[in-house]
């Protein structure tokens, strides 16, 4: 069992570097069109995509046999398996349009996702009674398929900004393109930050009191914000600024604002340091190497991709979760704050679709649309399972 | 202004915006699509007129259009979002325990922003009226924006003709002309067949369509939508939706709420696994967790049918109807009614015995009796001449001022009041005993009992559900989902030909996906020496 | 020509008032049906739905149908129940006055064990019939949530009025009334 597990993970590795490589791929096609129409680095690129995207499938069925269950079961796993599908998606677009420069956006955040997950717990967990149904990996696989189809959107919608908006003058535009730009380059530095700490072992140990019992609490980040009325027992420790207010009592809400306040904090370095060598807007930078690019052909790509993805995110996030729900706890429809996302999603691209077959909005609007789509998608991953549920402690 | 005759000879309805028949602009109808500002032809609804953008005089008629247009539609959609999104901020009550009162609970728990969430009252946000004001309203926006759009729609592509007006070409977003005299028209023909277009030809003119189904996606799924909320709204009716819950212990049958008397479940066994902690592949999980983690919650039952009429409350006479197991995602099923695996509690008390000793030494042994918690006696006889009497039994004690008493009837803290007799002796010696506590009443006693063994049970929670509403509800969403698929998957197309005295006009429209459409026409023309057309729209930054 | 269009635009202002009622109308429901909620017990003015129970340590069985020409109090009540514990002496006091004058009371009690029905009964010296609704089947069939409830029928084996919580004697006196045969 145990070395499943690990070929699992050297897969899944395999597949990280592999996008990583064939990023550089599509990257090489910005050049290689000024010279003409060649197709070598695309097509190499879209062959180390592809390599990668097995690669992953085998992680995804060897850790499946390891387990016992399909690993989408918790954060890392499932994170792993959006970041797959949105390959997948990408590789989809990809044959119906032969957009490279999709490939040199879709591949990093790809690799993003990839890297974040592997910031979570990473070994198996077994299935509590309520998961353990087929029901579970139709709805989950569907659901993320569905997601990683409508993240391309966002992935065409970024590109289309990015070529289109006017970078001569500062604009709601330019300001909004940077935050976006800004919220990437702070994951970035959340993932550097906890795999730097991580190799160093740091620890800081916390003794606080959660609900009316002792409890330790153990940081993985230097503390900036420390537990409500928390007292540090590490030694060589550093002792934190400030602590969290008493409102934020779930188990681990301080230890999250801390890392949170980390990302944000060294996101701000790390997107002031490409501001001061790049001397310009991030945006503006990569603007140039977009020229080539047909705007109309990427706000369709956008389109496209809801177009295809609306439907099984539907049928994977709403239909099958009910069935599955009706299944295991007897209602299909219970309100609890991961539904209520998923609704939201779909009343969004429901709206998108409104907005752009009835009201005409294309181009610009409709990307900015579809980058917001994405931060619904990324808020129902991320903040609904780490904030939402976490504040009530009893979840 | 009442209809309209476009030069072609088609008589329109009024507010059409381009001829059914020939696609003229109608004159002075071209700001209702917008068309006046732009060089391109607004397509949607292929201009029609929108019963909605004409009759506007009555209150009905005013209404009916504010629920018709798409504007309002999305902005629905979008209050609708910002308050489930607000509703998630902390948890509904449904989530929070229910022992609790939510009045200081919101406000304990997340200070005054709960407070204000509290009273706002967002803690029941998605079964309050307006919340449900606002679903019910996208469901009316829905229905009347669709009769609205559909049928003007179906008769124009119903009516179309494949002789346009040169407006109509010239305004297309894919447009071009050709200056030819050996344009093969046949050859063109079977391209386009060749790629599953339907010809229609009338003096020359040639139309080819594809996928005009995909049109109707968009109203199919829309129905299906309709479909799903009155499946939701029909579980308001009691005969087509029952909830329910039933608590049985184990070794114990109980009426199934609900049913009506009808139906009765007698649990045989509890089950509660837990994954092995020292399983290889787990260990590290479930170390993290810091406990067990359930591996299984499952009830064997036996369910029965009463025969006869029903007269509740007398002793029932039951037949077997099956014996099954209920599961986490496996629920028992008989007749309309479904049992689903809901809840539990552990080791319940069920029975406890005692023995008689010397006050001061454990191990002498007086003789022994059971107490049957379900059911206690009065008195029980032991075989020495001794005999305890049940003074008083308090199935879940607490201390309420000062008085012993029970919360409920359940076993769950037992405690009695005996009075022992010993053999000969008149005079009882009376005491108190209950879990960790055994006080003597007097002081003097000289004998003291003695809690020996005790045996425990389970009790399992069962949610009891029917719901005739699941098969509509279901249709919804089956009709939702082909209407979406079909409106997403396919893309209507259409492509015209107009001959010139020297060459040809082209123009091609789609719903969606130009670039595919383009690639078709390109395929279309091939060898036919029309030269390709060009994309007249231009993106603004 | 004139004519046509007048027929047509009433049709329309029909449909679509019609179409506008209908759906006001599921509107109007849906939102009615949620706020009443299911906590109501069965409701006034319906007839009271017959059972059949045993009288405690009795073999006597008592149906709500052979009470018919009588009025009838039922009252859902527990030992461990603290508010059932003030309002019995009230029942207690007036039930013999009352029986005369053909008003019957029934006490249904939803306890599990006889024992301390038995202690309660001595201790408060209860002179009214007790049944037992072990299974709670009675509970279910009244559709009865919080105890005490008190169900008052008429003769004519028709609920007046039905309470929650626990009743003070002038009030219990004021329902008996409303029951007592003339």
């Amino acid at each position: 069992m145990g070395d499943l597990l690990s070929i699992s993970s050297n897969l899944l590795y395999a597949a990280f570097v592999m996008y990583l490589i064939a990023t550089f791929f599509f990257g090489g096609t910005i050049r290689d069109k000024k010279k003409g129409r060649s197709r070598v680095a695309g097509n190499i690129g879209i062959i180390i995509t592809i390599i990668g995207f097995l690669s992953q499938v085998g992680y995804f069925f060897t850790r499946w046999g390891a387990s016992g269950h399909a690993p989408v079961s918790n954060l890392f796993e499932y994170t792993t398996f959006f970041g797959m599908m949105l390959v997948f998606a990408f590789i989809i677009l990809y044959f119906i349009y032969r957009l490279d420069l999709l490939g040199l956006f879709a591949l990093p955040i790809a690799v993003l996702l990839i890297a974040f997950a592997s910031m979570f717990p990473t070994e198996l967990s077994p299935l509590v009674p309520s998961l353990q149904s087929h029901w579970l990996y139709i709805h989950v696989t569907t659901a993320s398929l569905g997601q990683g189809i409508l993240s391309v959107s966002f992935v065409a919608g970024l590109i289309f900004l990015i070529r289109q908006i006017d970078q001569s003058k500062s604009s709601k535009h330019t300001s909004w393109l940077e935050f976006v730009l800004y919220v990437l380059v702070a994951t970035v530095s959340f993932i550097i930050l906890s795999s730097t700490f991580s190799a160093l072992n740091y620890e800081a140990t916390f003794q606080a009191t959660v609900n009316g019992q002792d409890t330790e609490i153990t940081y993985e980040l230097p503390a900036i914000v420390g537990p409500y009325e928390g007292e540090l027992v590490s030694e060589n420790a550093m002792s934190p600024w400030f602590y969290a207010p008493e409102w934020m009592h779930g188990q681990n809400a301080a230890m999250k604002l801390n890392t949170f306040l980390w990302s944000l904090f060294g996101g701000l370095i790390l997107y002031g340091l490409l501001r001061l060598i790049l001397r310009k807007r991030i945006a503006a930078s990569i603007q140039p190497l977009l020229k080539r690019v047909n705007p109309e052909l990427v706000d369709e790509v956008a389109y496209r991709s809801v177009a295809i993805g609306f439907p099984v995110f539907t049928l994977g996030a709403l239909i099958f979760a009910m069935i599955w729900a009706q299944q295991a706890w007897d209602r299909f429809w219970g309100w609890d704050p991961k539904e209520v996302w998923a609704l939201i999603t779909f009343f969004f691209y429901a709206a998108y679709l409104h907005l752009r077959l009835s009201r005409g909005w294309q181009g610009t609007k409709s990307a900015w649309l579809a980058v917001g789509g994405f931060g619904i998608i990324m808020f129902n991953l991320i903040v609904v399972n780490l904030v939402i549920s976490g504040l009530h402690s009893y979840a | 202004m009442n209809e309209i005759k476009c030069e072609c000879g088609h008589i329109n309805p009024e507010g059409t915006v381009l001829c059914q028949s020939c696609g003229k602009p109608v004159e002075g109808n071209q700001h209702i699509d917008g068309n006046d500002e732009q060089q391109l032809l607004n397509m949607r609804y292929d201009g029609t007129a929108r019963r909605s953008q004409t009759y506007n005089r009555t209150v009905v008629d005013k209404i009916w259009n504010f629920f018709s247009s798409v504007k309002v539609g999305v902005w629905l959609i979008v209050i609708t979002v910002i308050a489930s999104g607000i509703g998630t901020i902390f948890p509904q009550e449904m989530y929070i325990p229910s022992t609790v009162d939510p009045a200081t609970h919101y406000r304990d728990q997340f200070g005054i922003l709960g407070q204000i969430y509290y009273q706002l009252g967002f803690h029941n946000l998605y079964s309050s009226w307006w919340y449900m004001i606002l679903i019910a309203m996208i469901g009316i926006s829905i229905v009347i924006a669709s009769i609205d759009r559909f049928f003007p729609l179906y008769k124009v592509l119903k009516k179309q003709k494949p002789k346009r007006h040169e407006a109509f070409m010239k305004k297309q977003r894919v447009f071009g002309t050709t200056e030819s005299s050996e344009v093969d028209i046949t050859r063109f023909k079977q391209n386009l067949k060749n790629q599953r277009f339907k010809i229609f030809e009338q003096d020359g003119h040639i139309l080819a369509e594809k996928n005009r189904f995909a049109r109707w996606g968009p109203y199919v799924n829309h129905i299906g939508l309709i479909v799903f909320l009155i499946g939701a709204l029909l579980r308001f009716v009691p005969a087509f939706y029952i909830d329910e819950f039933v608590w049985v212990r184990e070794g114990e049958t109980a009426v199934v709420s609900g049913t009506d008397g009808q139906y009765y479940i007698e649990n045989k066994d509890f089950i509660l696994e837990t994954y092995d902690e020292n399983d290889e592949r787990f260990k590290e999980a479930i170390q993290k967790q810091g406990g067990p983690i359930p591996k299984n919650f499952q009830t064997d039952a036996v369910i029965y049918k009463r025969v006869g009429e029903p007269i509740p409350g007398a002793e029932p006479e039951l037949e077997k109807v099956k014996e099954d197991s209920a599961k986490m995602n496996q629920p028992i099923k008989f007749g309309q009614f479904a049992l689903y695996q809901a809840s539990y509690q552990l080791n319940e008390f069920k029975e406890m015995t005692f023995k008689i000793h010397d006050k001061d030494n454990e191990d002498t042994n007086y003789g022994e009796f059971t107490v049957d918690l379900t059911d206690p006696e009065t008195e029980y006889e032991l075989d020495n001449g001794y005999r305890v009497e049940v003074e008083n039994y308090f199935p879940e004690y607490e201390l309420n001022d000062g008085e012993p008493t029970s919360v409920s009837k359940f076993p769950k803290n037992p405690a009695f009041v005996f009075s022992l007799y010993p053999p000969g002796d008149a005079q009882p010696e009376t005491s108190f005993l209950g879990i960790g506590a055994n006080i003597d009443a007097s002081g003097d006693n000289q004998y003291k009992l003695g809690l020996v063994s005790f045996d425990v049970r389970d009790v399992t929670g069962l949610t009891v559900k029917k719901d005739y509403t699941l098969p509509i509800i279901a249709l919804g969403g089956a009709i939702f989902m082909i209407g979406v698929i079909q409106g997403m998957y396919w893309n209507h197309r259409r492509i015209w030909l107009q001959p010139k005295s020297n060459g040809v006009w082209i123009a091609g429209h789609t719903n969606k996906n130009w670039f595919a459409l383009r690639r078709e026409i390109g395929k279309s023309i091939e060898g036919t020496h029309i030269e390709e057309p060009v994309d007249q729209h231009e993106m603004k930054s | 020509m004139k004519e046509s269009t007048f027929k047509k635009k009433r049709k329309r202002l029909v449909f679509r008032t019609a179409m506008l009622v209908v759906m006001a109308g599921l509107v109007v429901f849906a939102v009615f049906s949620s706020l009443k909620g299911d906590d109501a017990v069965i409701a006034k003015g319906e007839d009271a739905p017959n059972f059949q129970l045993n009288k405690f340590k009795n073999d006597e069985t008592v149906t709500l149908k052979g009470l018919e020409g009588k009025g009838v109090m039922l009252n859902f009540w527990a030992t461990y129940c603290e508010p059932c514990k003030d309002e019995m002496p009230y029942m207690n006091e007036l039930y013999s006055k009352y029986k005369e004058q053909g008003v019957e009371i029934l006490a249904v009690n939803l306890d599990a064990t006889d024992i301390v029905v038995e202690k309660f009964l001595k201790e408060y010296e209860i002179t009214f019939p007790v049944l037992r609704d072990k299974q709670g089947q009675v509970m279910d069939l009244y559709n009865i949530g919080p105890i005490p409830t008190s169900i008052f029928i008429n003769p004519e084996g028709e609920i007046v009025e039905q309470v929650q919580g626990a009743l003070t004697l002038s009030k219990l006196e004021g329902y008996l009334q409303q029951i007592t045969p003339e």
